[in-house]
């Protein structure tokens, strides 16, 4: 185990991470204001993939395609929020989540109809496939990209959140939905526009993730259930929640995955540890996130409400 | 005291005979296919049933259930790849790890409630799918086969037709077994949970312990669906602890009617019936259209579950019984 | 005599304000103790603690000779607190009898019961039908909740607090939503009640509470500025001052 190998496994975290947050935002500020979650968030990430997939092999830029893509699925959000979702906001928890997963199951085969059932592959732009020298470590400039970009959409979530008159409509609207409607502010509206930035950010995530997973029917449910994970161990309805829920899930699951079983070698018997290390790696977000349950009901960073 | 011209008694009734009779007319015809169909109908009706126990009297809505599933067909799996092959020794394995592990799990998500509960419960399956697919010796992604069905004495299960009747035996003997629960004190405390649980706290009633209760037990018998599930296919695989089956469990009993004991059964039999017809009908009458709809009968069932949630809450059990009283 | 309930010192802080402020009061056996103030005194706060559903920051509420302050909502309902709710808590998918049932069941043992069939348990139910009969609702045993009157509503709200044999009522607005005559019936039913138990009455309607109470509190701003008989509370300048005259300048 040596310290570039440890780097590197950070470096992944993180790009994790930075991913999960892109779909984590959008959706706790959404369960934020209107109490409602969208399971086929993860839809729109795969639908932002596949945009942002064919967008590079018509156009053959990848600016172009991430414009294409990003809007694209923005577009595709308001328009599932207008004509199915929003039916479901005063409904309960329950049929919110079976109509989304119907959607799921819609979008899924979709995609397959129109691009095959097999998985799809995208090349990183040009500019960006080479390496990054960092303390002597070669580390590939797209993933490292991935996590500039990602860490600069969290900064400008920041300051639209915390210094714009949006971002304090948005706030209170997760601590208090019915006082901000009783200030006249259009929530149904203040929520289209959240869902839709939220779409947005999905679709910057599906194609961020495009180049380095394969893109594929389904590819969206692994990644929302972690999104899952990451909401409610960082607050449901908290974008710093989300933020550090995220980096804490990627990086946790990046690293658990890489060392355990190594480290699990070092103190007990070796053909032990090589079958129970991966079996222990794949569960330590979900018991992380049992332990925090147990510990803070309301996750790590709960949104005080007024 | 049972009403006979009650839905309430005649449906579950002619529906229960229909099933007892199937294999004999599945005989009969030569098509020993609905035999096997059917199965697999009555193992997803075994778990549905446990799951609306604590969905649809709870309010515990675990969309999480497959996990359990997935464990029983596991236990299954990893002792008959260790040659044990007494069933029992299989049973008693699915029952306890079940058991364990819904204790475990239940202690932390019962706690919860609303979304925080069904979010949770879908990470904890995805965490049991995760754990399938990391265990390499057992075949990791690719599932388990399974050599031979497990042996219960007499109880052939090697025969598709004692296989057959011995799930409809235990579908009908949980049913009862639920029914009488529903109507004890147990249930009440359940139903009350559900209802209105700061009441129930005021009353006097520590709810936390009799619904993380009534959650092992509907863990354990969705792990005697997965015993069943594994003998039936022969197979474990980590496909059965899929999220999308913990929510074609919750589409099944929303189908036949929440709340209804006897609602999933019929739930089970018309979803799984109108997945087959999508995948195979073929009337001839447009058929451009019919093949792409049985290659992508995913997305009809995606629409006609859409089309429940938003128009036909009460399910269609749930329409029948109501619409008599 | 010792008390019934000896609430001592009780602080509940939220952030910077102070909700429940150095509370303290007693109540006997046989006396019904109300508790008046403005709309945000913090009765409702003051309630939630006694119940157990908020925890005191500070404080002692002594039940029986015992402190039972630690003791969560269900502990401290089966040790012989009754609360019955400002708006009725009651269960909509059941008959009146089966709500009452459920409270009697509360209180006999565990209810680690699966097979006995809880419809032709007599143990349950001759108690809730008693408890039926004393606020006058035995009539309506088999209706389901959904098709009884608001008034009556509140009469299964008190018949499901009686019959888990509190010693203690926590009666928080018993008339709110009332009209004069269902009133009227309900001070006479709880006046009817106070030989058997301690009731503490949380109540808008101050002319069942002056016909009522043994001794009033008056709460302003999370503090008891005055406790005392009907006539003392009348005829106190600080009342007037505080409470009653801004009640009625608004």
């Amino acid at each position: 185990m040596t310290w570039g190998l440890f780097l590197t496994q950070v470096l992944n975290g993180l790009q994790l991470g930075v991913l999960l947050f892109l779909l984590a935002a959008g959706l706790t500020l959404v369960f934020g204001i209107m109490n409602f979650v969208n399971l086929a968030h993860g839809s729109l990430y795969m639908m932002g993939a596949y945009f942002a997939a064919a967008a590079y092999a018509a156009t053959g830029s990848f600016l172009a395609a991430a414009a294409i893509a990003v809007a694209a699925t923005m577009i595709l959000g308001l328009v599932i929020e207008r004509v199915a979702l929003m039916r479901l906001y005063a409904r309960d928890h329950l049929d919110q989540v079976l109509a989304t997963f119907g959607l799921i199951l819609v979008f899924n085969e979709v995609v397959r109809y129109i691009w095959g059932p097999s998985s799809i592959y995208m090349n990183a732009p040009e500019a960006l496939s080479g390496q990054v020298t960092l303390f002597g470590l070669n580390y590939p400039s797209y993933r490292f990209a991935i996590i500039g970009v990602g860490l600069a959409v969290a900064g400008g979530l920041y300051l639209v959140i915390n210094r714009t008159r949006l971002g304090m409509l948005i706030r209170a609207g997760a601590s208090n939905a019915e006082m901000v409607s009783a200030l006249g502010v259009d929530i149904r509206f203040l929520n289209t526009m959240v869902f839709a930035m939220g779409a947005g950010l999905a679709g910057l995530a599906g194609l961020m993730a495009g180049p380095i997973l394969s893109v594929q029917p389904g590819m969206g449910e692994p990644v929302l259930i972690l999104t899952l994970v990451v909401i409610v161990t960082g607050g449901i309805g908290s974008v710093r929640g989300a933020f550090y829920g995220a980096l804490i899930v990627g990086l946790v699951d990046t690293v658990g995955r890489a060392f355990l079983p190594i480290v699990l070698q070092l103190t007990i018997e070796r053909s032990i540890a090589q079958a129970a290390g991966p079996a222990i790696a794949s569960m330590l977000i979900y018991l992380l996130m049992a332990v925090v349950l147990a510990v803070r009901p309301a996750g790590l960073f709960p949104v005080r409400h007024g | 005291m049972a009403d006979l011209r009650s839905p309430r008694f005649w449906v579950p009734a002619a529906v229960l005979a229909f099933l007892a009779l199937l294999p004999a007319y599945s005989a009969l015809v030569g098509q020993s296919f609905y035999v096997t169909l059917f199965t697999r109908i009555l193992v997803y009706a075994l778990a549905a049933l446990a799951l609306n126990f604590v969905l649809g009297f709870g309010g515990l809505v675990s969309f999480g259930h497959a996990l359990y599933m997935g464990l029983g067909a596991y236990a299954v799996g990893i002792l008959s790849f260790h040659g044990v092959t007494n069933g029992w020794v299989h049973l008693a394995a699915a029952l306890i790890v079940g058991g364990v592990f819904a204790t475990l799990v239940g202690a932390v998500v019962v706690r919860t409630g609303g979304m925080t509960f069904i979010m949770i419960t879908l990470a904890f399956a995805q965490m049991g799918y995760f754990l399938a697919v990391s265990l390499k010796q057992y075949g990791g992604d690719d599932g388990l086969t399974i050599d031979a069905r497990s042996q219960l004495g007499i109880v052939d299960l090697g025969s598709n037709t004692v296989l057959y009747y011995a799930v409809l035996a235990c579908l009908v003997a949980c049913l009862w077994l639920f029914n009488r629960m529903l109507g004890a004190r147990f249930g009440y405390v359940l139903r009350g949970s559900k209802s209105n649980e700061r009441r129930m706290l005021a009353l006097g009633f520590p709810t936390f312990r009799y619904k993380l209760s009534a959650y092992v037990m509907s863990a354990m018998v969705c792990t005697l669906a997965g015993f069943f599930l594994a003998n039936f296919t022969k197979f474990a695989s980590p496909s059965y602890m899929q999220w999308s089956v913990s929510g074609e469990l919750i589409v099944i009993i929303v189908l036949g009617g929440m709340g209804t004991l006897f609602g999933p059964v019929i739930g089970a039999i018309v979803l799984l019936l109108l997945e087959e017809v999508l995948q195979g009908y073929r009337p001839g009458l447009f058929p451009p259209l019919e093949e792409v709809v049985n290659k992508h009968w995913q997305v009809v069932i995606g629409l006609f579950v859409i089309l429940v949630v938003l128009f036909a809450k009460r399910g269609l059990y749930g329409f029948i019984v109501e619409r008599r009283e | 005599m010792t008390a019934l309930l000896s609430v001592q010192g009780l602080i509940k802080r939220f952030g910077g304000l102070t909700a429940t402020d150095q509370v303290s009061f007693e109540v006997h056996t046989g006396e019904i103790h109300a508790i008046i103030g403005p709309n945000g005194a913090g009765k409702t706060t003051l309630i939630s603690q006694l119940a157990g559903e908020l925890r005191p920051d500070e404080g002692r509420i002594v039940f029986e000779g015992r402190d039972i302050a630690a003791l969560s909502v269900p502990e401290r309902a089966l040790a012989g607190l009754g609360r019955s709710y400002q708006i009725s808590q009651i269960f909509h998918e059941f008959t009146a009898l089966e709500n009452v049932m459920l409270s009697v069941q509360a209180h006999a043992g565990h209810s680690f019961s699966f097979f006995r069939q809880v419809a032709t348990d007599p143990r349950l139910t001759a108690p809730a039908l008693e408890a039926l009969r004393k606020v006058g609702l035995a009539h309506r045993a088999d209706a389901r909740v959904a098709a009884l009157a608001h008034g009556e509503h509140r009469q299964l709200e008190l018949a499901m607090t009686l019959a888990g044999a509190p010693r203690l009522l926590l009666l928080d607005e018993p008339m709110a939503g009332m009209s004069q005559k269902e009133s009227e019936e309900m001070v006479a039913l709880i006046a009817s009640l106070k030989e058997r138990y301690g009731i503490i009455l949380v109540e808008h309607d101050m002319d069942a509470v002056f016909a009522l109470a043994d001794r009033i509190s008056v709460l302003v701003y999370g503090r008891i500025i005055f406790t005392g008989t009907p006539d003392e509370v009348r005829g106190s300048q600080a009342v007037r001052e505080a409470y009653l005259g801004e009640e009625e300048g608004a």
